[in-house]
């Protein structure tokens, strides 16, 4: 299916220090971002970092306390929502509960004064697109969480907007919908290739969707990049927490050189990579649960730790241990460990991250 | 609002059919049920019992003539019969006049805003102040020596006091006054029982703020509505201090209770008292059973806020 976009498809959209505040409250500090046409964003944190408000300031639903919002230069962040042309996905999916599916996906048409005979074949269209053709009748009390996902989406995508925005679209659905939607989300992206920004608080799902990420902590934009530089090297620790870095060791930095820092825990010193140059004294050492092994002799960046709780996950097992400091240490792998065992853990320098404490 | 399933109950075999009580509480019917008890005391002592003996005793002319003879007097003589139109064309404007003018002011008061608690007071505080005292107070205020027609005189609009006591307006304004409050409450929380992101998502998807409102909230609103029409009306039907002290009870006030207490008390006829009173029952329900089945045809289905 080829799609053009109704306006036309734009080159870029800016956000130049685009601030929200609520009261006191600093919900979205001074974003930054460009969004090149055909773009898929998402934007990543925990709840109440802002990513709501960042959408509905995009959306025209909040006006903003500062900045602006420019399309190919020209200002929009003026425009009321209806004059903006961006589609939305709510959280809670925001049907019109009186209409049919065929009457929510058409409304935007009918505002939009789309003659009726081109609003039935593209209301068809779009409903074959997100396989609700045999639903078009039913009313959104009638159908299921996925069902009514994907009307959402379709009353969003109908008009072919600038930009299609989606403000946790699979917060709501059980686990199972949640993959497969991901993937219709991803398949309609690629057919349609409408410019995306994508809220989500699940990291996994940011990484299998976005070309970009927009990591938010309090309002603040922690890190902008591509789903390996993000996954691979996040900018500091909060990031990569959220990247799935859950074992933080506080160290003491010993010797810097270049990237390659040395770090001491305890008695131990563990080498590792710093990618900003390091200037705190203390630091954390920060290591994927997956990337740690078990180690058959002391040698480099070796530990012991203490077994505390094994957890069976089929293949691997999920092992909390206890590091002689007493910091947790989490581990998956495939050695069978029992509670009780004293055990060397290895963790590889190329995957151990170091940062300041107060990155 | 599904049923729950009918099947069978199966029982294994050699084992006993389920016990009476299980049966019963497959059908909904448990000792729970038993709470009810005092509310239907209550209704059958307070309502039906007194609808009931009205009813009858309004089968029992004092003057004899049958059983329908109240009734055919009531509809025979234009003095009674014309108190159903005099009551409906001041009870109907009014409880329009209410719903309507709550509409925008509840729109825009929905959500959270600084003052908010002291406007919803100055709106509702009408409630508390009963009929005679608004009747005071219209009367100071719209007599024909009050303020305002010491204004319009003032500013030479006009000569004569306009009259807006002591007839038709002032019990109009009257029932406005003390129903409006009513009206305001129960719209304004239908309203916030509409998820806002309904009329956000509207937004996004090109519909101005007129058309948001037409094609979204109204018609979810609707229903909700036609609730707070019938609340405003059946309270304005039975009208009657205010059509004494506003208005003109011997002319074109004279509602129907006026001439329901006038038979019974003022000329003791009970059954002709309760045969009116009677009728006004049937022209409420009427009415309201009318605007039922008009939102009989609107969603009414759940509108996804918070309320
Ligand atoms: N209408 C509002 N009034 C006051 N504070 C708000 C409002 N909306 C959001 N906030 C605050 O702004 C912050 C960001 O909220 P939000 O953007 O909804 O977060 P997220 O979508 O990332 O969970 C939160 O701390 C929240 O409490
Ligand atoms: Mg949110």
């Amino acid at each position: 299916m080829s799609v053009s976009t109704e306006g036309g498809a734009f080159a870029e959209l800016r956000l130049d220090r685009v601030r929200r505040a609520f009261g006191e409250h600093v919900a979205l500090r001074d974003l930054e971002l460009t969004i090149k046409g055909g773009e898929f964003v998402a934007l990543l944190g925990p709840s109440g970092c802002g990513k709501s408000t960042a959408l509905n300031c995009l959306a025209g639903l909040l006006p903003l306390s500062g900045g602006q919002i420019l399309m190919d230069g020209r200002r929009i962040d003026t425009l009321p929502p209806e004059k903006r042309g961006f589609g939305m996905v709510f959280q809670n999916y925001a049907l019109f509960p009186h209409m049919s599916v065929r009457r929510n996906v058409a409304f935007g048409l009918a505002m939009r004064g789309v003659a009726r005979a081109e609003r039935i074949r593209r209301v068809d269209e779009v409903l074959r697109l997100v396989q609700l053709t045999e639903h078009a009748d039913k009313f959104p009390a009638q159908l299921s969480g996925g069902q009514q996902q994907r009307v959402a989406i379709a009353r969003a995508i109908v008009l072919e907007p600038w930009l299609v925005l989606m403000d946790e679209p699979l917060s709501n659905l059980d686990a199972s919908l949640r993959l497969e939607m991901r993937n219709e989300i991803r398949r309609l992206h690629q057919s349609l290739g409408l410019t995306t920004v994508y809220v989500t608080h699940d990291q996994e799902e940011a990484l299998a969707l976005a070309d970009r990420l927009v990591v938010l902590r309090d309002g603040v934009v922690q890190q902008v990049g591509s789903p390996e530089q993000v996954y691979a090297h996040p900018a500091n620790r909060y990031v990569a927490g959220f990247m799935g870095y859950r074992n933080m060791i506080p160290a003491t930095v010993s010797e810097v050189d270049g990237d390659l820092v040395a770090v001491d825990v305890g008695e131990v010193t563990l080498r590792g990579i710093s990618r900003d140059r390091i200037t705190e004294n203390s630091a954390v050492a920060a290591i994927r649960p997956s990337d740690v092994s078990v180690a058959d002799r002391e040698g480099e960046n070796t530990l012991r730790g203490q077994v505390e709780i094994v957890e069976y996950h089929g293949r691997e097992q999920a092992v909390q241990a206890r590091l002689p400091g007493g910091v947790p240490l989490h581990v998956r792998t495939r050695s069978r460990l029992a509670p009780g065992d004293s055990v060397l853990f290895h963790l590889p320098p190329e995957r151990l991250l170091v940062f300041g404490e107060h990155s | 609002m599904t049923a729950p399933t009918t099947a069978p109950p199966v029982s294994p075999p050699g084992e006993r059919p389920p016990g009476i009580a299980h049966r019963l509480a497959e059908r909904g019917i448990d000792r729970v049920l038993l709470l009810l008890v005092p509310g239907v005391v209550f209704v059958v002592v307070l309502f039906a019992y007194p609808v009931l003996y009205g009813l009858q005793l309004s089968f029992q002319p004092e003057e004899g003539g049958g059983p329908f003879a109240n009734y055919e007097r009531f509809f025979g003589d234009p003095y009674l019969r014309d108190t159903i139109w005099i009551t409906l064309r001041l009870a109907v404007p009014a409880a329009l006049f209410n719903v309507l003018a709550s509409i925008p002011i509840a729109y825009r008061m929905r959500g959270a805003f600084r003052g908010k608690r002291v406007l919803t007071t100055i709106l509702v505080v009408p409630i508390t102040l009963g009929t005679v005292l608004t009747a005071q107070g219209l009367i100071s205020y719209l007599g024909p020596a009050g303020w305002f027609n010491k204004i319009l005189i003032g500013i030479g609009l006009t000569d004569e006091p306009v009259r807006l006591v002591n007839n038709y307006w002032g019990v109009l304004f009257s029932l406005i006054i003390t129903g409006f409050p009513f009206a305001f409450l129960l719209t304004l929380s239908y309203l916030s029982g509409i998820d806002p992101t309904l009329e956000q998502a509207a937004a996004t998807l090109g519909a101005d703020r007129r058309r948001r409102f037409r094609h979204i909230t109204f018609p979810l609103l609707a229903p909700g509505l036609a609730i707070t029409f019938c609340l405003t009306f059946v309270l304005a039907f039975s009208v009657f201090p205010s059509a004494y002290l506003v208005g003109l009870p011997q002319g074109e006030t004279r509602v129907i209770s006026i001439v329901a207490y006038e038979s019974a008390f003022r000329d003791t006829d009970y059954p002709l008292g309760s045969a009116i009173a009677m009728v006004m029952a049937l022209v409420m329900l009427v009415v309201v059973g009318l605007v039922l089945v008009w939102r009989s045809t609107m969603y009414r289905g759940a509108t996804g806020g918070k309320g």
